[in-house]
């Protein structure tokens, strides 16, 4: 029944209206046999309605088939199914497989792009992809050179490509791309180069430019309206882009857009965050640098911003706000309404209303989090929303060449785009988290383009006090503001969650283990060590009868980067030697996807 | 091709110091490879950049400012302290390895060798000043640190920054 619903609706689509795509893409999303979108539906919940395989007998799951991608470098982002076929996507050079699951996944097309390999090297900390999209029939890619392939979903032919920035100025990709209504909607990497940050929607038949909002600019630029865009429930005025910025370092102001976006269809609002303000030395760039650091709602018919808000006015540790925009209707005070949940780099998990941008909660997600002692929740003092920042981590009053120590989180965030789940049944949010403090010295550089544009020392360390490792998967009540339990990790969990209707929760460690844990009490429930450490997101899809629960592993991105070697911790004193785990004494590089079952 | 002539130029200018006249302290103390020091710099016998760490730990300014500028500039891809990541090797065998010439040189001109089964590239850096200012800094840091004399880590303790070091710092910055 399901499968006849998929099929006829790709025949609906060849009309390709707006509201078709939309009901299209809709209805598969509802659809749990299938994952359509890297983040489970457009509420971004990474939720299955599957429950065949559930808590009772999870710990019976066993490897049904692998798939080696052949690329070696981080793996983030998941497979997706659509009827019966799963497209895998790789690291740089971004191929696309099509797996026929009627056939033991035989490649039933193979994409390759032909990219300048000068785009690799611009490609701060490691190549990752976080996967492709799907809508109307078509298999949509955003590639590492910022080109956007639109491939037809049954034989990888392109249909068109788009450019959408220039990796010579240091503008990459790694994020997918949102497929809404006609249009889909795309990001862009690079903070660590200067770019200027932008959000750009391109038709979805033909590939021609719609709309683009920048993060920073004058008002044109960032599609932002002096009267009727707000902030915290006001209007932010005139040129609000520029004017928190000195002189013309806005042009090169960062607050790049390579998170995880969320889609409203009755709102009609696209969210997503922006990025860190360049560069990461916070005295280049005096005032609140608006709009890095910002959660936006934009139209998604005309770019417009309907209301932002800023979580880090001018960042002093890199705690880009990119991360998943997580979109609830639960009660609040007794009333049901429409919530947007984000856990950001800061250490801070927010809830807003997302129809106004009223912010409700802002509480720390890991207690160790020290460079604010929180966020003004008083609508009538003059500091509401703005963190209240500790002197003694502030990079900024610490200044140039001085080394600010014991800040936490890590520039790594307490948690970075791995994305969250959100389970209905419970709900929860099940986060994957960071528990990694850092010292920060920032100081002077100089910008050219497609060059590094970094200005800040830092080291990192496991959170002083504290259980040792450098990760925790914690579940959350978004409502509350609340940690509701905490599983300590060793390393960082760098993999996203999925939650399911079995009751239980999964997630990928960066050793290479998929774990399933109980979704009320977080109890280990069953593991199995895959061949490489894990920086991808669960999934899970059903094909015959049976669920299936699927991951890439192939250890990399920031986490292979920064705990190969382990870590050591400065405040152990003068001379002190070994240090935490390495990484590297656990996996080795990989590129993998095992896909898990009950027995027969 | 203008690239690399700017990478020579950078590349002299790491080998000018050593033309200046503010030669001192022939002998300085300790069994480093350090022989001699010039323009708030400490160079070998053959006139190459050299680490130098006194007997209570204190490090030369050169090997403080490396450690910062490595982790600046080339900690996201060659991992904390020189120790390699996922992605790059570590550098401070690296050093032990190749000399400082193939060093520079590696470092001005990036290397690319991208096959089906090798997506990595190291960047070319010749005409970023926040590098090359300063690849002396970073070559002596890595070296320190293969050479096994430097803990990982922030250095505890270094010397004042040389006036030399600071008008060279402020002309190559300047300078195109
Ligand atoms: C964008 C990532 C990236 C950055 C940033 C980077 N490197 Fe590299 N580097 C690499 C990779 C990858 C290799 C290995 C290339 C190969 O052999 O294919 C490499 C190799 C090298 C080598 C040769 C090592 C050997 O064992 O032969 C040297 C020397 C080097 N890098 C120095 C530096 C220095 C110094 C910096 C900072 C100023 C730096 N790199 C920054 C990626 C990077």
């Amino acid at each position: 029944m399901k499968k006849l619903f998929a099929f006829t609706s790709t025949v609906a689509l060849c009309a390709g209206t707006a509201a078709l795509a939309n009901d299209e893409l809709i209805g598969l999303m509802n659809d749990p046999t299938q994952w359509v979108i890297q983040t489970g539906n457009y509420a971004n919940h990474r939720y299955s309605g599957l429950d065949k395989i559930n808590r009772e007998n999870v710990g019976d799951l066993q490897v049904a088939w692998t798939f080696s991608t052949g690329v070696l470098r981080g793996h983030e982002g998941s497979p997706l199914v659509i009827g019966d076929t799963m497209y895998v996507h790789t690291p740089f050079p971004n191929i696309v497989y099509a797996l026929d699951l009627n056939n033991d996944g035989r490649i039933k097309w193979k994409y390759e792009p032909k990219q300048d390999a000068s785009v690799i090297p611009v490609m701060c900390c490691d190549t990752v992809n976080r996967g492709v999209a799907y809508a109307n029939n078509t298999i949509f890619l955003h590639q590492a050179d910022t080109t956007v392939v639109a491939l037809n979903a049954e034989t990888g032919e392109v249909k068109w490509t788009a450019v959408n920035g220039d990796p010579s100025i240091g503008e990459t990709n790694t994020a997918t791309v949102l497929p809404v209504g006609d249009k889909v909607i795309v990001g862009i990497s690079g903070g660590e180069f200067g770019v200027r940050g932008h959000v750009t929607a391109y038709n979805m038949e033909t590939g021609e430019r719609v709309w683009r909002g920048y993060s920073m600019g004058p008002d044109s630029d960032t599609l932002i309206d002096p009267e009727n865009t707000t902030h915290l429930g006001k209007p932010v005025g005139p040129d609000s882009g520029t004017n928190t910025w000195e002189g013309d370092q806005w042009k090169i102001g960062g607050g790049t857009t390579w998170g995880w976006y969320s889609y409203d269809p009755e709102l009609n609002l696209v969210y997503y965050g922006s990025g860190n303000p360049s560069t990461w030395n916070p005295s280049q760039r005096p005032g609140d640098n608006r709009w890095s650091m910002t959660i936006f709602a934009r139209d998604a018919d005309t770019g417009m911003a309907k209301w932002l808000y800023q979580m880090t006015p001018h960042d002093e540790w890199d705690f880009d706000g990119v991360n998943e925009m997580v979109l609830t209707e639960q009660e609040v005070d007794g009333q049901m309404r429409k919530l947007l949940t984000h856990f950001d780099r800061n250490g801070l998990g927010y809830t807003l209303d997302r129809e106004t941008g009223e912010l409700l909660v802002a509480e720390k997600y890991d207690p160790a989090v020290n460079w604010t002692t929180g966020v003004d929740m008083d609508p009538n003092s003059p500091t509401y929303g703005r963190p209240a920042v500790v002197p003694e981590y502030s990079t900024a009053q610490n200044g140039e060449d001085v080394n600010s120590t014991g800040i936490c989180p890590a520039a790594l965030g307490s948690k970075d785009q791995q994305p969250s789940a959100f389970s209905p049944r419970t709900n929860l949010f099940y986060v994957p988290t960071n528990h990694v403090c850092m010292d920060y010295e920032p100081f002077r550089v100089s910008y050219t383009a497609g060059q590094p544009y970094v200005g800040a020392t830092l080291s990192m360390y496991p959170a002083p006090d504290s259980h040792g490792g450098m990760g925790n998967f914690i579940a959350w009540d978004g409502v509350k503001g609340e940690i509701k339990w905490s599983i300590p990790e060793q390393f960082s969990v760098w993999s996203g969650a999925l939650a399911t209707a079995g009751d239980v929760v999964f997630y990928g460690t960066l050793e290479g283990y998929l774990k399933a844990i109980d979704a009320e009490t977080g109890e280990e429930l069953y593991r199995f060590k895959t061949p490489s450490g894990i920086i991808g997101n669960v999934m899970s899809y059903e094909h015959d009868g049976q669920q299936y629960i699927g991951i890439l592993s192939g250890v990399g991105g920031w986490a292979g980067i920064g705990l190969a070697a382990g870590l050591t911790n400065p405040n152990d004193g003068l001379g002190a030697v070994g240090g935490y785990a390495a990484l590297s004494d656990y996996t080795a590089l990989g590129g993998q996807l095992t896909v898990f079952k009950l027995p027969d | 091709m203008k690239r690399f002539a700017q990478a020579l130029v950078f590349g002299a200018m790491a080998g000018l110091a050593s033309a200046g006249s503010a030669t001192e302290n022939r002998d300085l103390p300790g069994n480093g490879p350090a022989a001699y020091k010039e323009n708030g710099r400490y160079y070998t016998e053959d006139g190459v950049p050299a680490y130098f760490i006194a007997e209570d730990g204190t490090v030369d300014w050169a090997t403080f400012s490396g450690f910062r500028r490595y982790h600046a500039e080339c900690h996201v891809c060659h991992g904390p302290d020189g120790m390699g990541s996922t992605y790059a090797p570590p550098l401070k065998d690296a050093v032990e390895r190749m000399d400082y010439y193939d060093f520079v040189y590696t470092v001005s001109n990036g290397i690319q060798n991208v096959s089906a089964s090798h997506q990595t590239v190291m960047p070319t850096f010749g005409q970023n000043k926040n590098v090359m200012c300063y690849i002396d800094d970073i070559y002596v840091y890595l070296k320190a640190r293969g050479d096994g004399v430097l803990e990982r880590g922030r250095p505890a303790k270094k010397e004042a920054k040389p006036d030399a070091i600071t008008a060279f710092e402020n002309e190559c910055m300047a300078g195109g």
